[in-house]
């Protein structure tokens, strides 16, 4: 007998079978980008179309993006999608949801789009209770521009500007987000989740969807903080994402439901 | 009884498989960490048109899919079989293919 | 009617139905007016929490297909530059109101107030008849050209009162369709829309180029509006003038009143009152200028509109400046140089000095 190390992973394999998941959900037509090796934010978007698809709105959603590294899918998803200018997501949201109520509109940002850019933006839809659904994609720097502090960058994280640590003496406290939101009346739905594990994963994906069942209930404002790996910003190696997520990010950014449901 | 005994080569424990997309790979290496298994590595040497080493399947998939749920790019695709195989029957269609 | 009140209601028969606001002299009646009209409707006023806001909003509904429009003062509108650059990138259709305090804000009507090359088709009523026509005019250029459209009131606009008809309310079904608008629907359907300051397509689509493509064209989207779109200016008594006045909106109004004396008196001033300030009517100011000593230009700055009226005649004619800014102790755009008095000196003193040169 010869002992076999590899299986071929070339084709389809010959035994009978079928797929349980394939390359890329289909509301994503451009699965190449040039996002790092590592990254986090793509994981976070399959998770997010796939819901998008599972809770049946795959033909009448609209998605406004703001800009950073995850601006690649914008032109690479089969959703409708209105670009935004940095931070100003939430408002083109809204304007989009007042016309068309029955749409499902939900905001693709970043922390550096949402947290510093954009805060009043996010917390004056949330407090107006507008049916939309916002996504902060956090990661804690501002990767395109090459990994900076943002409002959400942790107490000692190495940044580009702060390579010895955020210090809060020098560079100030960070804002959790979700924390700030979750409180505000108009408020439906308030999850942070992270993508750096199956598990985590499976959670961001139900999270998501029961923000957007909410949406079309009419209930108010929901929001996902979706916690992201960014070895590139985070200096540290690919496969060490995931560890530093849990062990510096999701300390300060702590994940879980905040929210559920309209007062 | 030892593990090896009780689990012998001959029992069935390989539920499916993967295809990869070789070329779309970036290395990051978050498919073999999710692994339940262990059943995913890198080459050793062979690079892909990027220039990134890339993941190789041992026997022993068991088609949970979470090497394609982790993956930042969109590399896997993962098939679960009618019935689970031996290692033989694995050796005997990859002569075949 | 009171003239926010008129202005509102032309939007409103014209087909808007969504405004965003933010309150700020002398523009905050004009969102008190479409808060009150819009739902009685069926349409959508939003108090934003900023200019910025407003103007996010009103990016929104225009891509969602509705007539949108937004608006504030200069200083409001200074706010908004962004996006409303942004919006001409993506060529939407909006329609942005300046209730302006004075006409300091000439230089941002005409000159594209922001980065990048974008111009707004800029419309300057003098009177509330012809804001409400203009207003109209403004959703339509709007919509043909996909581009957004100023529409520059002032103070006295704002809170004066005129007897206008606003006519009847258009019927949806001559508002054109919106192929590129979004609604969700497209969405699964392998053709997805996009609508972008950057891109035109999606990059699996094979119409796909890149920003710079798109930054590229906005001089051919600039070249085609201001060669097809028809200035529009208003003239009174330059067939024999020896002087020509350039003013706009409410001084302009003042001045037509003004000259309209002098004339009687035998003196033989004349007034061109450009309507579109861009497109600029550097033709008519042109033509008005062959047979005149000299223009004079009349505005409540510092000189702004003085380089578009040089432009129009390169040198051909002696162009000076007769405004100047003139402020009430508010500062909100009540001009004590808009008398009767003052004017006329004003103009018999330009006047001798044409004679002179």
């Amino acid at each position: 007998m010869t002992e076999i190390e590899v299986v071929p992973t070339g084709t389809q394999p010959a035994q009978p079978g079928h797929i349980v998941a394939d390359f890329m959900p289909d509301l994503i037509k451009t699965g190449t980008h040039q996002l790092c090796a590592g990254c986090g934010e793509p994981i976070a978007m399959r998770t997010l179309l796939e819901a998008v698809s599972e809770v049946g709105y795959r033909s009448n959603a609209v998605a406004i993006f703001g800009i950073g590294c995850y601006t690649v899918f914008s032109g690479g998803i089969d959703v409708e999608v209105v670009q935004a200018l940095h931070g100003r997501a939430p408002s083109v949201a809204t304007g989009i949801k007042r016309v068309r109520p029955q749409t499902l509109v939900l905001t693709v940002q970043g922390d550096g789009d949402m947290a510093n850019e954009g805060l009043q933006e996010v917390l004056h839809t949330a407090a107006r209770g507008e049916s939309v659904t916002c996504v902060m994609l956090n990661n804690g720097v501002f990767g395109e521009t090459g990994g900076h502090m943002t409002a959400t960058t942790v107490i000692g994280q190495r940044t580009k500007n702060t390579l010895d640590g955020r210090d809060a003496a020098q560079h100030g406290y960070p804002i959790s987000v979700a924390n700030m939101i979750a409180p505000l009346p108009g408020v439906a739905y308030v999850a942070r989740c992270a993508v750096n594990n199956a598990v985590a994963i499976d959670r961001a994906r139900r999270s998501f969807k029961r923000a957007l069942q909410l949406q079309s209930e009419g209930a108010g404002f929901t929001f996902l903080e979706i916690l992201t790996m960014c070895p590139t910003g985070w200096f540290v190696d690919t496969n060490q994402g995931p560890s530093y997520l849990d062990e510096t990010i999701a300390k300060t950014h702590i994940p879980g439901v905040l929210k559920d449901g309209p007062d | 009884m030892t593990a090896s005994e009780s689990n012998p080569p001959s029992a069935p424990r390989t539920r499916g498989s993967v295809v990869v997309d070789v070329d779309a790979c970036k290395g990051c290496e978050l498919c073999v960490e999710a692994c339940p298994p262990g059943v995913l590595r890198m080459t050793s040497t062979a690079r892909n048109n990027q220039g990134y080493l890339y993941p190789e399947l041992l026997p022993g998939c068991i088609a949970c899919g979470l090497c394609a749920k982790v993956c930042p790019d969109f590399v896997f695709q993962v098939w679960r079989f009618d019935t689970p195989v031996t290692e033989l029957e694995l050796v005997s269609s990859a002569d075949a293919q | 009617m009171e003239g926010s009140e008129a202005f509102a209601a032309a939007a409103i028969a014209a087909g808007c139905r969504f405004y965003a606001g933010y309150p700020m002299t002398p523009a905050t009646e004009l969102l008190e007016s479409m808060a009150k009209l819009l739902p009685q409707h069926g349409g959508v006023c939003v108090n934003a929490e900023s200019e910025l806001e407003a103007v996010g909003m009103t990016w929104g509904a225009a891509a969602a297909g509705a007539r949108a429009a937004t608006g504030s003062t200069g200083q409001g509108l200074s706010l908004m530059q962004e996006s409303i650059a942004e919006m001409c990138h993506a060529r939407l259709p909006v329609v942005i109101f300046n209730m302006a305090r004075g006409q300091g804000d000439y230089y941002q009507a005409t000159r594209g107030g922001s980065h990048g090359d974008n111009r707004l088709i800029s419309l300057a009523p003098s009177s509330l008849p012809e804001a409400v026509s203009l207003v109209r005019l403004a959703f339509e250029l709007a919509e043909e050209w996909r581009n957004p459209v100023l529409v520059l009131g002032d103070y006295y606009l704002a809170h004066m009162s005129e007897a206008v008809t606003i006519g009847s309310q258009k019927p949806l079904a001559e508002i054109p369709r919106r192929d590129w608008a979004v609604d969700g629907s497209t969405s699964g359907s392998g053709h997805a829309k996009l609508i972008s300051p950057v891109f035109d397509a999606k990059n699996y689509d094979p119409a796909f180029r890149g920003y710079g493509w798109k930054l590229e064209s906005m001089a051919d989207h600039l070249t085609a509006m201001e060669t097809s779109i028809e200035p529009m200016a208003e003239e009174y008594g330059t067939q024999d003038a020896e002087l020509v006045v350039v003013a706009y909106s409410t001084p302009a109004r003042y001045l037509t009143y003004v000259i309209r004396q002098l004339r009687a008196e035998g003196l033989p001033i004349g007034i061109i009152r450009p309507i579109t300030l861009w497109p600029f009517p550097a033709a008519a100011v042109s033509r008005a200028a062959e047979h005149a000593r000299g223009l004079a230009v009349y505005e409540l700055n510092a000189g702004q509109m003085i380089d578009d009226v040089r432009l129009a005649v390169l040198g051909r004619s002696p162009v000076f400046a007769i405004g100047g800014p003139s402020y009430d102790g508010d500062g909100f755009g009540i001009a004590p140089d808009l008398n009767t008095d003052v004017l006329a000196t004003r103009l018999r003193d330009a006047l001798n000095k044409v004679r002179k040169l």
